[in-house]
């Protein structure tokens, strides 16, 4: 049993009541179809159940949400994820800006493009490594303010030939995770005071790791997503502006 | 059985949504107001708008002037001052309907006038004069009637704007009666200014139309930098300045469409540091030149005029636009949603680069007096400060 509805007529509030509810109940499949711009699908939902949402979902899907697979056959608009702490986001097609906006937890499987400030201000704590993987190209400010967990860039599958991997201003004021670089990009394009980096054993080994699932989410060959040589941006220290205040 | 209530207590954004045909047909007011009332989540009911190009065929060569009014004494002396000013060949009420939620609106009426630039009407297409004295003309009526606004005034086209949610504006203006070639929306969520209805977008000059989901936090620069020439703010929101800088930079002083959107939303030095150097002396100068027309803060605008829709995010991107495409019809809006709810399966849905146009122009000789800002033009009119004359004019074709 699972439940299915057309929300295209509902207000959002009243489609996450729906879901809500079916969730008290004990449902763990929810598919909603005609979805166009409903803002906090399972938001903030604590639950291991999955969903399969057709359309266009709105503003902070799963935001703070823990434990719910969501699988999006469309693209997504802005702030997919937001401090989300544990689940996976599974999206068909592109996303917009600020994905996974101060996540903590879970991971974000994103097949091709998306927008600015993705990852901003994403963190870790102990077993807690949030990941975001985009199969396509990522905006400016990918990765800024961020603490923690991991971004992997394919920029692969992306609409925009024209445009670089990623674009500028990476990484500004990160003071901790990584960001995982298929291809290349000018050192002028990151924040202050970050370098490129070669990637190291352990490295390699994540990113097939992660890649693996990555493939299996979308039906594509490991071994082309790691044909190309892969870079790594890191934080140079912990507090890149520890002296800025105090001195 | 479902209990569907709308709660319009949620914080957001404005709302923004525009829609062209490329080969000039037109399209039913119903598709705009489904794409804008899709984002209704981002307005709060005090302000809402539609710009409609191609309405008043039967006028085409007369501005149209769209008054807003708040009594009869107003009315009275703008018809006054048009009967002086301008050949007057008519004017009615703007239709309207009455709806319940939206209480004591101001009285609209339209006017379609040519100035009088000289004793005879002339026939055909507008001079550099005539636009020059309809926007002293508007100024003039903005500025010294009192109660009285002109809400636009361009040929062939009107703004239907006001104080409410979408739907609401749309049903008062009955926008479902009539068809256009381009259509511009807004649904509004002021922060900073009054929510009245003058103060809804869409704005305007002339053709221009214009709405804008953000703020401009260089308004006070900006408006300084427009008094100069001319224009008055009188609308009381920051929106109205980006109008005045549009129709001086382009129709003005000449500049092709593409370089007045990088000297709104200028590339940064660092960009331009990297530059060639031909490329790098134009932007520096633009820089320099137009320092004053540059927008500082979050913006994402939409604008209109007879022949082209354009929509432009500020540099860093911190307000949301969305492009797509199906066949000859192009859609702009803040959230994709609003395109799918009026075409759900475009050929091509992108996300415009920060500070980078998207400038969707009509096919030459599609409807009548049409323009064109994408190429070259001739120098209408020369001002001191239009230095930018030393420059290779090749370099303004862009890329």
């Amino acid at each position: 049993m699972s439940l299915e509805l057309d929300i295209s007529l509902f207000h959002y509030s009243q489609a996450n009541k729906l879901v809500r509810q079916a969730i008290n109940n004990g449902e763990k499949e929810i598919i909603l179809r005609g979805v166009k711009g409903h803002r906090y699908l399972l938001a903030g939902i604590s639950a291991e159940v999955e969903a399969q949402i057709y359309g266009t979902p709105g503003l902070d899907l799963g935001a703070f949400m823990r434990g719910p697979i969501i699988r999006v056959y469309g693209n997504s608009q802005d702030g997919v994820g937001n401090t989300m702490d544990e689940g996976k986001i599974i999206i068909h097609g592109m996303a917009g800006d600020v994905v996974g906006y101060a996540m903590r937890g879970g991971k974000i499987h994103i097949y091709g493009d998306v927008g600015y400030r993705v990852g901003i201000h994403m963190k870790s704590y102990q077993e807690k490594i949030p990941l975001i993987i985009i199969g396509g190209k990522a905006g400016d400010f990918l990765g800024e303010y961020m603490a923690g967990g991991n971004i992997i860039v394919l920029g692969m599958f992306s609409i925009y030939p024209e445009r670089p991997i990623a674009g500028l201003f990476l990484g500004t004021g990160m003071h901790g995770g990584k960001i995982y670089l298929r291809g290349k990009i000018k050192e002028s394009q990151l924040g202050p005071g970050l370098k490129i980096h070669s990637l190291e054993s352990e490295d390699e080994k994540y990113i097939e790791n992660s890649l693996k699932e990555y493939a299996e989410d979308f039906g594509l060959n490991l071994s082309d997503l790691l044909k190309e040589d892969f870079i790594k941006i890191m934080p140079f220290t912990h507090r890149p502006y520890g002296k800025l205040y105090a001195y | 059985m479902w209990d569907i209530k709308i709660n319009s207590k949620d914080l957001s954004g404005c709302g923004i949504a525009g829609i062209i045909h490329k080969k000039g047909e037109l399209i039913p007011g119903e598709m705009i107001i489904k794409a804008i009332s899709c984002q209704y989540e981002r307005g709060n009911g005090l302000g809402a708008g539609f710009a409609a190009y191609g309405i008043y065929p039967e006028f085409k060569d007369y501005y149209a002037l769209h008054l807003m009014v708040n009594s009869k004494k107003a009315l009275e002396e703008v018809a006054e001052l048009l009967q002086k000013r301008t050949f007057l060949i008519f004017n009615e009420p703007i239709p309207t309907k009455n709806v319940a939620t939206i209480k004591n609106p101001p009285r609209f009426e339209r006017f379609f006038v040519k100035p009088r630039v000289s004793e005879e009407l002339l026939e055909g297409e507008a001079s550099v004069e005539e636009d020059n004295l309809m926007v002293q003309l508007v100024m003039e009526i903005n500025d010294k009637i009192e109660g009285a606004y002109v809400i636009s005034s361009g040929k062939n086209m009107g703004v239907f704007k006001g104080v409410g949610f979408p739907d609401e504006i749309a049903e008062f203006f009955r926008v479902d009666e009539y068809s256009a070639y381009i259509w511009i929306a807004h649904n509004r969520f002021p922060t900073n200014t009054p929510g009245w209805w003058g103060g809804a977008h869409p704005f305007t000059l002339l053709d221009w139309s214009i709405v804008h989901n953000g703020e401009i936090s260089s308004y006070g620069t900006n408006r300084r930098y427009i008094e100069l020439f001319g224009y008055k703010c009188t609308f009381l929101t920051d929106t109205e300045v980006v109008t005045y800088i549009l129709d001086l930079l382009i129709r003005r002083h000449g500049l092709p469409l593409e370089i007045a959107c990088k000297v709104m939303a200028p590339p940064f030095w660092m960009e331009i540091d990297e530059m060639e150097e031909e490329q790098r002396e134009l932007y520096e100068a633009l820089r320099i030149i137009y320092g004053g027309a540059m927008l500082n803060g979050p913006f994402a605008i939409l604008f209109a005029y007879n022949g082209g829709l354009v929509g432009l995010n500020d540099r860093v991107k911190l307000r949301p636009l969305v492009a797509a495409k199906k066949g000859e019809v192009y859609f702009i809006a803040s959230e994709e949603a609003g395109i799918r709810a009026i075409c759900s399966d475009p050929d091509m849905v992108w996300a415009p680069k920060a500070g980078e146009p998207v400038i969707i122009e009509l096919d030459e000789n599609t409807i009548p007096n049409q323009k064109s800002y994408l190429k070259i033009r001739p120098k209408e009119v020369t001002e001191d400060v239009l230095r930018i004359g030393y420059f290779p004019i090749s370099l303004f074709a862009g890329k």
